[in-house]
């Protein structure tokens, strides 16, 4: 099965590449979306890694690497699983993308693999990361220590500490985590930690961008590295929809949205085809396409939540995850040209989903993904009888100490 | 070009270079507690111009110094609108620039931003997020409105790239004197003659080096090859520890004399 799956999700891989969340337009620009705004010291270093995946990404002998990494170390491919309790009491058929069982715990290990592979072969010693709930620190301390690298994550001081199990898993693997002290102290202020260290340190030191966010070329490359979920979950659905569905694709594909990345990962497997629809659910507080309006921070065009002079706003999400202001430059235009549509849930609407498909699956989820649940419970209703894949994009240890906080004994 | 039909900014740089000087920039953050009164009392002390910050909620090129006075002068209402119509008021007799990030200049609106500086007297933008590849649009609305954009030439940047920026920058460059963000550093970093250096090979433009420069006497020794120096967070610190316009005053003042002591 593995072998054939792995076959499958090549040959639709290359279908895919060419179609429509493809490669970048001018300077990284998803339409209108994207960019390289950043001081000019780092301008080189982005050119010189757009080169450098480029040309790994186009030699087979990387890709085996990483592909053999993905397999063997961090236990891809992830499963896809069926839910029949909870699909019953919703009244649809729904699947989950089980990126939660890979190792350390959420999809962000397809990304982090590929990127720190891409540092060694461009002779960098040392890696900086910011983190917001920690899965992305964990995975970059994860590969720094399997590939013998200096890691250095900048984390907000908030998300410390709602997330201090993750801040010990990290310094357990051997990193660095140094508090970011200004602003919201959230993912936003540990991405602008990650840039200043990034912007003095650029000759040795490899910046390893957590999501689809940031100048190019990371939107793109973060995306390519997350597309090996779509992929996946491509020939998954075919299987698991058997021979008599007509097309072998679920009506309808859900991801959480912080930055967006496990999001731009499954939507890769399914936006050649128009009758799926595709769904970006984000925090009420941290709606970058809900609320916001174009701006540039981060390197990026993109939707961002800011005041009427263009200062941006502090998100606020129980999701340390998905607590970001702005969002992933090729979401905005996805937005913009109607292929995919984002949706907001609030904090209360995601709690009840983390307990529900605990409950009715076994499955705790991440705070992150519960959201993207919360809405397909939402809307049981307009989803009646369909096909609703989910990417379950991280498992929930990481939040039980906040959801113990936040349930108390009402359990 | 002749020299009276540059605008006030570089035309006071070239004034000062051609009668053998140095150029000394200091930095003020715009819309903290008696900023205009700060203004006044640097321009008094030697400055051949005034680098204006507009504090920016996210700045990613600036160090805990420059941090922290943005985060003072926001919390204290300091606004876009609300630090042009400052310098609009102030008559101090030394041109201006603003240093912004380029999202406050977007959501402005770039003609309408290019206009309101052109009212308040300020002939030169330095938008540090904003490379030469993002640069377009801004430098159309601002050569539109006669305001020059002053680009930065980085440690990093190769010979190639250096030659297009010069091309595109107005007023002055700006060298990045050192790998990292603004702060103050106990020496002069080596790449800062290097990239002064490299930078007089091909451009006419005044060419002062910034970030790093934190005593009169590295603006001194960068000055034995550069036009002058941008002087920020060594400044800025003072402003928010003394809040006295007299001792900024007297540490401008002390650039001011290494730098015509040579």
């Amino acid at each position: 099965m593995n072998n054939d799956l792995k076959n499958q999700a090549d040959e639709l891989a290359q279908v895919f590449a060419s179609d429509m969340v493809g490669a970048p337009t001018g300077v990284g620009r998803f339409g209108e979306f994207g960019g390289m705004f950043v001081p000019e010291t780092l301008v080189p270093a982005l050119h010189e890694l757009e080169a450098a995946f480029k040309d790994a990404w186009a030699d087979p002998v990387f890709r085996n690497e990483l592909d053999t990494l993905l397999a063997d170390y961090a236990g891809r491919p992830s499963p896809l699983t069926r839910c029949d309790r909870l699909g019953e009491q919703l009244g649809f058929q729904l699947y989950l993308k089980r990126e939660d069982l890979n190792h350390t715990g959420s999809h962000k290990i397809n990304n982090v693999l590929g990127q720190a592979l891409l540092a060694k072969r461009m002779g960098k010693t040392r890696l900086v990361a910011e983190t917001g709930a920690g899965q992305h620190g964990v995975a970059t301390a994860t590969a720094a220590a399997l590939m013998d690298m200096e890691c250095l994550v900048y984390m907000g001081e908030v998300d410390i500490a709602r997330q201090e199990l993750n801040v010990f898993r990290m310094r357990l693997l051997g990193a660095e985590v140094t508090p970011a002290v200004s602003g919201s102290r959230t993912l936003k202020d540990a991405v602008n930690e990650a840039m200043r260290d990034w912007v003095g340190t650029v000759e040795h030191t490899y910046y390893c961008l957590g999501s689809v966010l940031g100048p190019h070329p990371y939107p793109w490359m973060v995306r390519e590295f997350h597309r090996v979920i779509g992929t996946e979950a491509a020939v998954q659905c075919r299987v698991a929809l058997g021979a008599d569905h007509p097309t072998g694709r679920p009506d309808v594909v859900v991801a959480c949205i912080g930055g967006g990345s496990n999001a731009a990962g499954i939507f890769s497997g399914f936006a050649a085809f128009p009758e799926v629809d595709l769904v970006g659910v984000e925090p009420e507080g941290g709606a970058a396409i809900g609320h916001g309006i174009p701006g540039i921070v981060h390197g990026m065009k993109s939707y961002l939540m800011q005041d009427e002079f263009g200062q941006v706003s502090e998100a606020q999400s129980i999701s340390a995850g998905l607590d970001y202001p702005g969002v992933g430059p090729e979401h905005a235009h996805l937005a913009d040209s109607g292929r995919a549509k984002y949706e907001q849930v609030t904090d209360a609407e995601v709690i009840e989903a983390f307990q529900l498909l605990s409950r009715t699956e076994g499955i705790i989820p991440a705070l992150e993904p519960a959201h993207a649940l919360a809405w397909v419970v939402r809307e049981k209703e307009s989803l009646a009888g369909k096909n609703v894949l989910i990417n379950m994009s991280g498992r929930g240890d990481k939040d039980v100490g906040q959801m113990m906080e936040v349930l108390g004994d009402t359990l | 070009m002749s020299a009276s039909d540059l605008l006030p900014f570089q035309a006071s740089l070239e004034a000062r270079r051609s009668s053998g000087g140095k150029c000394l920039v200091p930095y003020l953050t715009g819309g903290l507690p008696g900023w205009e009164l700060m203004l006044e009392a640097v321009a008094s002390a030697g400055a051949d111009g005034i680098e204006v910050g507009i504090p920016f909620s996210d700045p990613v090129m600036d160090g805990p110094i420059i941090q922290e006075s943005s985060e003072l002068a926001l919390a204290a209402g300091a606004t876009p609108p609300g630090i042009l119509d400052g310098l609009s008021r102030l008559d101090i007799g030394v041109p201006l620039a603003v240093m912004t990030y380029v999202n406050l200049v977007y959501r402005f609106g770039y003609e309408r931003f290019a206009d309101s500086m052109v009212k308040a007297g300020v002939s030169a933008a330095i938008l540090p997020d904003m490379p030469l590849e993002e640069a377009g649009d801004w430098c159309s609305a601002a050569d539109a409105a006669g305001v020059q954009t002053v680009m930065l030439a980085a440690p990093t940047t190769p010979d190639e790239r250096l030659s297009r920026i010069v091309e595109r920058c107005g007023g002055f460059v700006y060298a990045v004197g050192l790998l990292g963000i603004t702060g103050e550093r106990d020496s002069l970093a080596a790449s800062a003659k290097v990239i002064a250096k490299r930078l007089k090979e091909v451009t006419d433009l005044p060419v002062l080096v910034g970030v790093g420069i934190s005593t009169p006497e590295q603006a001194a020794e960068v000055c034995e090859v550069a036009d002058g120096v941008v002087v920020g967070s060594a400044i800025v610190r003072r402003v928010v520890e003394t809040r006295s316009p007299e001792s900024v005053a007297e540490f401008v003042g002390s650039f001011r004399e290494a730098l015509d002591k040579g």
